[in-house]
């Protein structure tokens, strides 16, 4: 399967990226990694007539620590957050969740930011970082801003960049190295998840249980209120839509979502 | 179109190719090496697997101009001295790592990133490397196997 007809548009700064998006519209995408985007061109769910190339953007790779958090630059790819140090230091749940990510061949193209971008709600570093209390920066023709992971994620494979902004970093408050846990379920090991779970601290978000990452809220109040985790862990599908599709049928979701919330739960203890 | 110049065993190559060309398409079409196979075109299955700049990708979802001046190595770039095999490629032969073969390609560069990396991997260590490559005749257990002997026997060469 061969994309339909685009332009590649290579660009080396984050600004020359920024005025391409302005120049083309709505008609342009950004590619990175283009583990999420060449899919998506290749079945032509996706026809952007102008690829604006970011990957030999310099500024926007490594991991650094700035104070209180990490702050990892868009272009990481799964890989080198797998195996990072400081990631292992100081958000041990994102580098687990990044070693979940597809598989070798996949972690070592696709990036953090991408993967973040495309806003699927199965995305294992969106969930991981989403329990992590991440956020996001845009950076836009009016400059930065900081988006934090309950304003990014709006819908179905949409967040809240707009069209003519950049995602240039992610800053990841430094987690504890103790309590949390993140749960994948796969039907094959190189797969989607059919549910995700990050338990982190006092947060307990879900993957693929409707159309963006979900926090648990009815979990994280039973927990709060003294509930053990199997009672909590009833609570998993509430306020939840997941889909039926060609991993699973919504009833098994909402089943897999206790059973997972319960060994995120059960394990995140264990590391306390 | 666009000049693409990457460099493929060693060899500088130049094609004026569509934008859109994915790599494997340049690497069997334009650069007429036909080693790495296309099998599912979706990123699952792995045959599509070459080196770039050493690292394990899925030649079917990387576009060409986004290696423009980069190094890509594919089976046919590997040599050795078991009468011309890499180790990997004699351990596949020895520890009966194929049967129809479509799937080899892959599963030697594969396997090869692996053991230049991690020499002695572990059982584990191999069958998660392995993850992205599907073998839909052999099984994996020989292809485990044929690693296993390619560890021992001069590694990622």
């Amino acid at each position: 399967m061969i994309p339909a007809l685009f332009t590649h548009v290579p660009v080396t700064t984050i600004k020359e990226a920024s005025d391409a998006l302005n120049h083309y519209g709505d008609d342009a995408k950004l590619l990175a990694g283009g583990h999420s985007l060449i899919p998506l061109m290749k079945l032509r769910l996706a026809t952007p007539g102008y690829l604006i190339d970011i990957a030999r953007i310099n500024d926007l790779r490594g991991i650094r620590e700035d104070k209180d958090k990490l702050v990892v630059g868009a272009l990481t790819t799964h890989e080198q957050i797998e195996n990072s140090p400081l990631i292992r230091k100081y958000a041990p749940i994102i580098g687990a969740a990044a070693k979940l990510v597809g598989d070798p061949q996949v972690r070592n193209r696709g990036t953090i930011g991408g993967s973040v971008a495309h806003g699927d709600a199965a995305s294992d570093l969106s969930v991981a970082l989403f329990g992590a209390n991440a956020s996001f920066v845009a950076t836009g023709p009016n400059g930065k801003r900081v988006i934090s992971a309950v304003d990014f994620f709006l819908g179905f494979w949409t967040t809240a960049l707009n069209q003519d902004d950049v995602l240039t970093e992610i800053h990841i408050p430094y987690a504890p190295s103790t309590n949390w846990s993140y749960q994948k379920f796969t039907i094959r090991s190189q797969d989607w998840a059919v549910v995700s779970v990050a338990v982190s601290g006092s947060n307990i978000i879900l993957g693929a249980m409707g159309e963006i990452p979900l926090r648990a809220e009815k979990c994280e109040q039973a927990i709060a209120s003294g509930a053990d985790f199997e009672q909590a862990a009833s609570f998993a599908d509430e306020g939840t839509s997941p889909s039926s599709d060609i991993r699973a049928s919504a009833d098994y979701r909402r089943h897999l979502a206790k059973v997972l919330v319960f060994d995120a739960l059960t394990e995140a203890k264990k590391r306390s | 179109m666009a000049i693409v110049r990457i460099k493929i065993n060693g060899v500088m190559q130049q094609h004026d190719v569509e934008d859109r060309t994915l790599l494997i398409h340049y690497i069997r079409e334009n650069s007429r090496l036909t080693g790495a196979h296309i099998g599912c075109d979706t990123s699952n299955c792995g045959a599509c697997t070459v080196l770039l700049n050493g690292s394990a990708v899925k030649s079917c979802t990387v576009l060409a101009v986004q290696v423009q001046d980069e190094e890509v190595t594919t089976v046919e770039g590997l040599s050795g001295d078991f009468n011309g095999l890499s180790p990997v490629q004699e351990g596949f032969r020895q520890q009966h790592g194929l049967q129809c073969g479509y799937c080899t390609p892959g599963m030697v560069m594969a396997s090869t990133a692996l053991l230049r990396e991690n020499p002695k991997p572990t059982e584990d260590d191999i069958r998660h490397a392995l993850e992205g490559n599907i073998c839909r005749c052999t099984g994996y257990e020989m292809i485990v196997n044929s690693v296993r002997w390619a560890a021992e026997n001069g590694g990622g060469k």
